[in-house]
């Protein structure tokens, strides 16, 4: 190959950068590669410094949860003619892909209501920063309302979204009894500023808010968009999104058969009604259907690519191109695998273990659960001022038990006292949630 | 070589399988929890209850495994063959590094785990931080954004706090890029609240030094720059690139989508670049999974560290912890740390070639794309626009429009065609400044005889432009599908985004069984 280009050395590929700018000495880096066997005894002896407790999944949540991925979803996305392939820009060859994301869309909207969705946002948190941007653009206005209580995650994005396109983000405070968003300072605040009024079902604290419709009445009526957040899981048995007349859905798929894999990759939803004005601003690619030229057959391709950084640089609704598609594929295989009948049982198992724990707790004495006076899916509160022992005391001990604890609120929400947020998905069974009502029940008599 | 992709018409899941069929099992809750909590319905308030029936298909194991296999086949990736799009780094993706980012004693680890329970996780992505500063000549490193264009986005931030922290940013509200700059570029400046200015290219390809000094103002926030270009070539003038941006108060940003080839050669830090994106999923062979997950991290010189968004990793020579105590950093652009999947498999790849085996990658894929180039100077119908003499990098553009004008044969028939030879096509139609443009990276993972498959195929192809140019204008013919109505897609009248809109429009695009 040399020969045919006719230079004696590849260093005259790199003659035209200045001598300056040439390294001259190695990097401070492994100075040659392992072996495969070598690398996987490596990197298998780091990662066996990590903790995971086979017997017993983290009662962890809060943005990322512990659930089961069958068997099927890591044999299809391991398919490496979906794995290793790139955005299907050219659409004949890659009909596999562009089919299988647009039946995750079509699955996304069947679960949400919505009617469009895209065909995935990083995660959630940059989905609702994207959301905030997209409502501001359509309606002209430069706020967003969101409950108080939110992850610190998720804020944090919205407002690393929000502050460059000039949308201020303010909160709607909360009944301290329920943690149910209060109407009345809603009222007060929504105003014909407001681009969008933001909620979450369930909350980020795990319970049920039930005056979505009001909410989203109010932001109608002052002629705001009304989003909603949602866990995916949660859909079987709960009212959809549409039915309390959300004009965009945003949330977190990684639930629907993706690991947790410490944070990421991550699946962000983001669906919107069928309504043009929506439509046209919608960030993220989205797959489409339709047929071949000659109209014999059917076929899928990237659709209103004119929204779009590659077309419309820096006129389009969004730079992003690199999403989390393979996350979306997985997705799609495990709403297939369950169904709708999987569905419902997902909601409802995990909703029957979340309440035989809050049950275990609430008798317990000595602890609170939940803080909140409201129904609660997937994650509650527990408050343990009573105990004189601080979460990250209680979670050292648990840790001792080989128990991951509840994620540490009570910085987030100073108001809440020592109160942590636990979550019981359907992989968390009655041995175990005796366990850890056992264990902490030790914890606190101890003291 | 014969190529004939798998044709299944294979109808959308919905039309598939059988009421009352299931694919998947779901644990129920036991006995004795349904005794001590009540039925599940009266554990969600009335006004939240699902009344309506979920309308997902319903399928059972076996046919949910063959649709998505159908599908697969369907499909073609790295795994295929060449598959040259330019910008995009296509390269081989180790299976073992895949392996790796499936153990359990990874894949099962949540974000919010107790520090002492993640060391060994914190030490790779630590490890992780330090190489990349290492390889880009940065300081600090930060792995939480999850692509090329979310580095972007926190670049600009980047930029931002900086110029506020100095009370400037008020005044310093211009991003530069020049014309052949990843569409990107302008769209994450825009995002971060910047005005996009717009420099052209010299005669030469690169940067028009006049026209860049004419750009900057006391307005300029920052320029990003892409180098080696989106033509394959080594701003030449980068030091003097550098100087005018620099000595002007803006910054420079490195679009790190062209990293390959200065692999260990180079280092954007060395030539000036404040801030630079990796794209993780290009330079450090990770599967790009049909559009993502990827990830972006973004290094910085000395002065950006201290906005960079938390967590930080810090290690105090016995243990990793995450450090969210940082008063000027820029917040966070997504939850948790970053794709850390992805760049659990950035790591491997890096310890399984070492040093010396980046600078290899780096020479190998040069050598792949001149030799590319080389071989395809003399084909007629081709042109290559803009210094034909000098070396490229990663990648070389040739343009069709000699093709077009003799043939009536464009730069996307071109694509087609090569389709139906088993090859992916070039990316076409970029960069914007090059007419029917043919953007070809060949990466260092493809053999001699895979880039002389793909070389011969273009010399046929432009041939039968010629001779028969209706097999090429109506190309491709061996794929899954023929050619497909892209107007029809987007049109509002027969746009079909989802099953849910096709059903309501009661459109026929879609085969029913």
């Amino acid at each position: 190959m040399m020969r045919e280009i006719g230079i004696k050395n590849i260093e005259e590929l790199y003659a035209d950068i200045p001598e300056k700018y040439r390294l001259k000495k190695p990097l401070n880096l492994p100075e040659k590669g392992l072996t495969e066997f070598e690398l996987r005894k490596h990197v298998e002896k780091l990662l066996s410094k990590n903790k995971t407790f086979d017997d017993c999944a983290p009662f962890l949540g809060a943005g990322c949860w512990p659930h089961y991925v069958p068997a099927v979803v890591k044999e299809i996305v391991s398919r490496s003619e979906l794995l290793t392939a790139y955005t299907p820009y050219q659409p004949e060859i890659s009909q596999g892909m562009l089919q299988a994301l647009f039946e995750y869309q079509s699955m996304i909207c069947e679960l949400t209501g919505m009617e469009v969705a895209n065909c995935s946002m990083y995660d959630w948190a940059s989905a609702l920063g994207e959301a905030a941007r997209m409502a501001a653009r359509i309606k002209g206005r430069n706020e967003i309302l969101v409950p108080e209580i939110i992850s610190p995650e998720r804020i944090a994005a919205l407002n690393a979204y929000a502050e460059p396109a000039g949308i201020s983000v303010n909160k709607v405070g909360y009944h301290a009894e329920n943690g149910q968003v209060d109407l009345e300072d809603l009222k007060r605040k929504i105003s014909d500023k407001t681009a969008a009024v933001y909620i979450e079902n369930p909350s980020y604290l795990g319970f049920i808010e039930t005056q979505a419709e009001e909410i989203g009445k109010e932001a109608h009526a002052h002629n705001a968009i009304f989003i909603s957040g949602i866990d995916p899981t949660s859909l079987g048995i709960l009212k959809p999104p549409n039915e309390y007349d959300a004009d965009i859905t945003i949330g977190e798929a990684q639930p629907l058969g993706n690991t947790m894999g410490f944070g990421g990759p991550l699946l962000g939803i983001l669906a919107c009604r069928d309504d043009m004005t929506l439509i046209r601003q919608m960030p993220g690619r989205i797959i489409g259907a339709t047929t071949t030229l000659d109209g014999a057959h059917q076929g899928f391709c990237m659709t209103l690519q004119t929204r779009e950084q590659h077309i419309r640089r820096e006129k389009a609704t969004s730079n992003i191109c690199s999403n989390e598609a393979l996350c979306g594929v997985a997705s799609a295989v495990y709403m297939a695998l369950l169904g709708p009948e999987g569905l419902r049982e997902l909601g409802e198992t995990i909703i029957y273990n979340t309440n035989y724990a809050l049950k275990l707790l609430s008798e317990m004495g000595g602890v609170k659960a939940p803080v909140f006076k409201s129904a609660c899916f997937k994650e509650f509160t527990v408050n343990f001022d009573q105990t004189g022992l601080t979460v990250r005391e209680i979670n050292e001990k648990l840790l001792q038990h080989q128990i991951h604890g509840g994620k540490d609120v009570s910085k987030e929400f100073p108001e809440l006292g020592e109160t942590a947020l636990y979550c019981v998905t359907e992989i968390h069974s009655k041995g175990q949630i005796d366990r850890l009502t056992a264990t902490l029940q030790k914890i606190v008599e101890r003291r | 070589m014969m190529f004939r992709q798998a044709r299944w018409d294979e109808p959308v899941i919905f039309a598939l399988g059988k009421k009352g069929r299931r694919g998947h099992l779901i644990p129920t809750a036991e006995q004795e929890i349904r005794n001590r909590t009540g039925d599940a319905c009266e554990l969600v308030p009335e006004s939240m209850r699902r009344s309506s029936k979920l309308g997902l298909p319903e399928l059972s194991e076996v046919e949910v495994v063959r649709h998505f296999t159908r599908l697969s086949e369907m499909n073609y990736g790295v795994d295929s063959g060449l598959y040259p799009l330019g910008s995009c780094t296509m390269k081989y993706n180790p299976k073992i590094d895949e392996l790796l980012a499936n153990l359990p004693s990874f894949t099962a680890l949540h974000p919010y785990q107790d520090e002492t329970t993640v060391q060994g996780v914190l030490g790779i992505l630590y490890k992780l931080e330090r190489w990349l500063a290492e390889l880009t000549g940065t300081c600090e490193v930060c792995l939480q954004p999850s692509a090329g264009a979310h580095g972007e986005f926190l670049g600009a931030l980047l930029m931002h706090a900086y110029h506020k922290s100095n009370g400037n940013c008020r005044k310093r509200t211009e991003i530069i890029v020049p014309d052949s700059a990843h569409g990107t570029n302008p769209a994450s400046a825009t995002m971060a609240g910047f005005k996009v200015l717009v420099v052209q290219s010299d005669d030469d390809g690169c940067v028009d030094l006049d026209a860049l000094k004419a750009a900057v103002s006391e307005r300029t926030a920052g320029l990003m720059l892409t180098n080696p270009n989106t033509l394959g070539l080594f701003e030449k003038n980068i030091e003097e690139i550098a100087e005018t941006v620099h000595s002007a108060g803006g910054l420079l940003y490195y679009d790190g989508a062209n990293l390959n080839p200065l692999l260990g050669k180079a280092r954007p830090g060395d030539m000036g670049f404040d801030i630079v994106h990796i794209n993780i999923h290009k330079t450090f062979g990770t599967p790009h999974g049909g559009g993502g997950p990827g990830a972006g991290p973004v290094g910085v010189s000395k002065e950006f560290c201290e906005f960079l968004p938390v967590p930080r990793i810090t290690f105090d020579g016995e243990s990793y912890h995450l450090d969210y105590e940082r008063p000027s950093s820029v917040g966070k652009i997504r939850g948790f740390y970053g794709n850390a999947a992805v760049l659990l498999k950035a790591y491997a790849y890096i310890l399984s070639l070492g040093f010396e085996g980046l600078k290899e990658v780096a020479e190998i894929s040069v050598l792949n794309a001149n030799y590319l180039k080389k071989k395809l100077e003399n084909v007629k119908g081709l042109a290559l626009p803009y210094d034909a003499g000098r070396p490229r990098k990663h990648e070389c553009v040739f343009s069709a429009k000699p093709l077009k004008s003799d043939t009536g044969v464009s730069a996307l028939n071109v694509a087609k065609r090569l389709l139906d030879y088993g090859l992916h096509s070039p990316t076409v139609y970029f960069p914007q400044i090059v007419d029917e443009a043919l953007m070809i990276e060949p990466t260092e993972t493809f053999e001699k005889e895979e880039i002389d498959r793909f070389v011969n195929a273009l010399q046929r192809i432009c041939e039968e432009a010629y001779t028969n140019p209706e097999n090429v204008l109506t190309a491709p013919h061996n794929t899954a599908v023929s050619r497909l109505d892209e107007v029809k897609a987007s049109h509002p009248r027969t746009m079909a985004l989802s099953w849910r809109m096709h059903q309501k429009k009661n459109r026929p695009n879609l085969q029913m069984s």
